[in-house]
């Protein structure tokens, strides 16, 4: 492509032809386009569908900055999607339906747990980190199963979407969305400028190897949990804002498969790249979408698939456009 | 001056029945270069691990400027001013060499949580890291990343990311390991520019090089100092000819 243009003798410049650019932002414009598009055709599905898109993809976003970033496969990061939902949810059932009450306290609690399941695991490496998280998902699942007041193993419908005095209307569909899609935006910025910052380099280089950190003069437990939490409150933001797009809470919102879900989406978009995550979680939401209308159970292939898909490419979506991760 | 910079008494490891290190007694004043030599095997690199705080004593103690740092660990030893290369490289493998280097710096200019300005845009990072590689000769590879770097390259910029922690005492364990001959004669080259202004602690097995940078010399076998002394004394010691160098001499001569 690159000769083709010199042979026109076309001078563009390099990032043009950049498909790491390209295509994060081809696909940012469609979802933005995606309520114009709604709107034409008179077909709300759409909203829902890629509103979905835009939340789990913050949710990834979050996963891919400890997983892809720092080396830390934590397999329960659904439970902070439940948080975040129940924090709203519980919220709204006590009345109190302000979202600048509900969201800040979504991402506090989701914050407050990341430090305990971070500070009890991060000691802790490959398999064991694993289990561990693992296991603390496991407890807020049976924990919320046991709230009857709030739905239990039912889950709850919530009434009303989090208010924010006039400011935005989250009833409004295509408002909602582009709340999503702003914050969707907002977390590509915070990750970015996270990484690549001197916190981020630290994480990127205790995930690169641990003993050469050390030896240079930085001991990684605090960055690495600062991390954790930094996960932990953005991943309790999606929480809240999938809870809105549901008006629903339940257990199954963070059951053990969603975590192994949200993995995939990261791993298959591609580990440590900035947007890996959210061409990840297109695709497997795309691809669920399509297999549910053929099969009863996406899910049982999916997940397996994809996988295979992603061990296969060795480097996720994003490596078959050329881009180079963790930079 | 009263006390050297670095002091070890009794520094005893034992790997289940393998003795690592038994007794093992050093003075070396600031500004000296050290050498320790010994035949494969002898517990050279067990000494460097536990002198940087990897490995930890079964007895004895290591006092470092003066304070008791036994019980410190690496990253805590790090920033007293104890820097280390490793004999078999140990770097950040899919960072590029500069980015190997600031890190270094950067762990070595306070804290590191500062989360949104881009840390490859910190003049205060990049330029001494720029300034390391170039001191030795890495300058023009800056970019690559390290994996794409030759093993000699590598090699060298084991030593500029330790030099970049701005260390007092340098722990060289066998930097000439798997060196041509050009680029062992740029490292031999590189840390006789070294000397004087650093103390240093080389493990090093070619006598060539011992004898050429060395101001006094230790000589393990079997995780034991049988002699410590100036080259020459060393040199001449009977229990040393027996337990090493006359065996090398053979070999080589
Ligand atoms: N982590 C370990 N576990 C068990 N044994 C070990 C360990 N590290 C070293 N040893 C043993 O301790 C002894 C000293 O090893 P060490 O690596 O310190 O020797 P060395 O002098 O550096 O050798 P070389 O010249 O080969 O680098 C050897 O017998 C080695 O097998
Ligand atoms: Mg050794």
């Amino acid at each position: 492509m690159k000769a083709a243009l010199k042979v026109l003798g076309v001078p563009l410049p390099a990032c043009w032809l950049a498909p790491r650019a390209a295509l994060p932002a081809a696909v940012l414009a469609l979802l933005g386009l995606v309520p114009v598009y709604a709107a034409a055709t008179g077909d709300p599905f759409a909203l829902t569908l890629f509103g979905r898109i835009e939340i789990l993809s913050i949710a990834a976003i979050s996963l891919n900055l400890i997983m892809g970033y720092g080396g830390m496969a934590s397999f329960g990061h659904a439970a902070y999607l439940g948080i975040g939902g129940y924090a709203v949810g519980i919220l709204w059932k006590e009345g109190i339906t302000s979202g600048f009450v509900q969201w800040p306290a979504a991402i506090a609690v989701s914050a407050l747990f990341a430090l305990v399941v971070g500070a009890l695991s991060l000691r802790t490496r490959g398999v064991y980190f694993i289990m561990i998280t693992l296991a603390f998902a496991q407890m807020v699942y049976y924990v919320t199963q046991g709230l009857d007041r709030y739905g239990g193993d039912d889950g709850m419908t919530i009434g009303s979407r989090s208010g924010f005095a006039g400011l935005v209307d989250l009833n409004n569909a295509t408002q909602l969305y582009y709340l999503c899609f702003a914050l969707l935006l907002a977390s590509l910025v915070l990750v970015s400028r996270v990484v690549n910052s001197r916190f981020g380099l630290v994480i990127q280089g205790a995930r690169s190897n641990e003993r050469r950190m050390r030896a240079i003069g930085i001991s990684t437990f605090r960055y690495k949990l600062v991390c954790f939490v930094i996960a932990g409150a953005l991943c309790g933001l999606s929480g809240a804002l999938l809870a809105n797009h549901t008006n629903f809470i339940s257990p199954a919102m963070m059951y053990w498969t969603r975590s192994g879900d949200l993995m995939v989406m990261v791993i298959l978009g591609g580990l440590g790249s900035l947007f890996g995550p959210v061409l990840g979680t297109v695709t497997y939401l795309l691809l669920e979408e399509a297999l549910s209308r053929v099969t009863e159970y996406p899910g049982l292939f999916l997940g397996p698939g994809l996988l295979l898909v992603a061990i296969f490419l060795n480097g996720g979506i994003e490596s078959l456009f050329g881009a180079r991760r963790r930079e | 001056m009263s006390e050297p910079l670095l002091q070890v008494a009794g520094l005893t490891k034992r790997f289940g029945g393998v003795i690592a290190a038994e007794a093992i007694a050093l003075a070396i004043p600031a500004g000296e270069c050290h050498a320790v030599i010994g035949p494969n095997g002898a517990g050279k690199t067990t000494l460097v691990g536990l002198l940087a705080g990897e490995i930890a004593p079964e007895r004895g103690s290591i006092r470092f400027d003066g304070r008791d740092i036994t019980a410190l660990a690496v990253p805590g030893r790090s920033q007293l001013g104890l820097a280390r290369s490793f004999q078999i490289t140990s770097l950040f493998a899919d960072f590029t060499a500069l980015d190997n280097v600031a890190l270094a710096v950067q762990a070595h200019d306070g804290h590191s949580f500062r989360f949104l300005t881009d840390a490859r845009r910190d003049a205060a990072l990049r330029e001494p890291a720029r300034a390391a590689l170039e001191a030795i000769g890495l300058g023009s590879r800056a970019d690559a990343r390290v994996d794409k770097l030759s093993h000699g390259e590598q090699r060298q910029l084991e030593i500029a990311v330790a030099l970049a922690t701005k260390p007092r005492l340098l722990l060289l364990d066998e930097p000439m390991a798997g060196l041509g001959s050009d680029e062992s004669a740029r490292m031999v080259a590189m840390l006789r520019r070294l000397k004087g202004s650093l103390t240093m602690v080389l493990i090093e097995h070619d006598m060539a090089t011992v004898f050429a940078l060395a101001d006094r010399i230790t000589v393990l076998v079997y995780g034991r100092v049988i002699a410590s002394g100036d080259p020459a004394a060393v040199r001449a010691d009977a229990a040393v000819r027996e337990a090493y160098l006359g065996e090398q001499d053979a070999r080589h001569g």
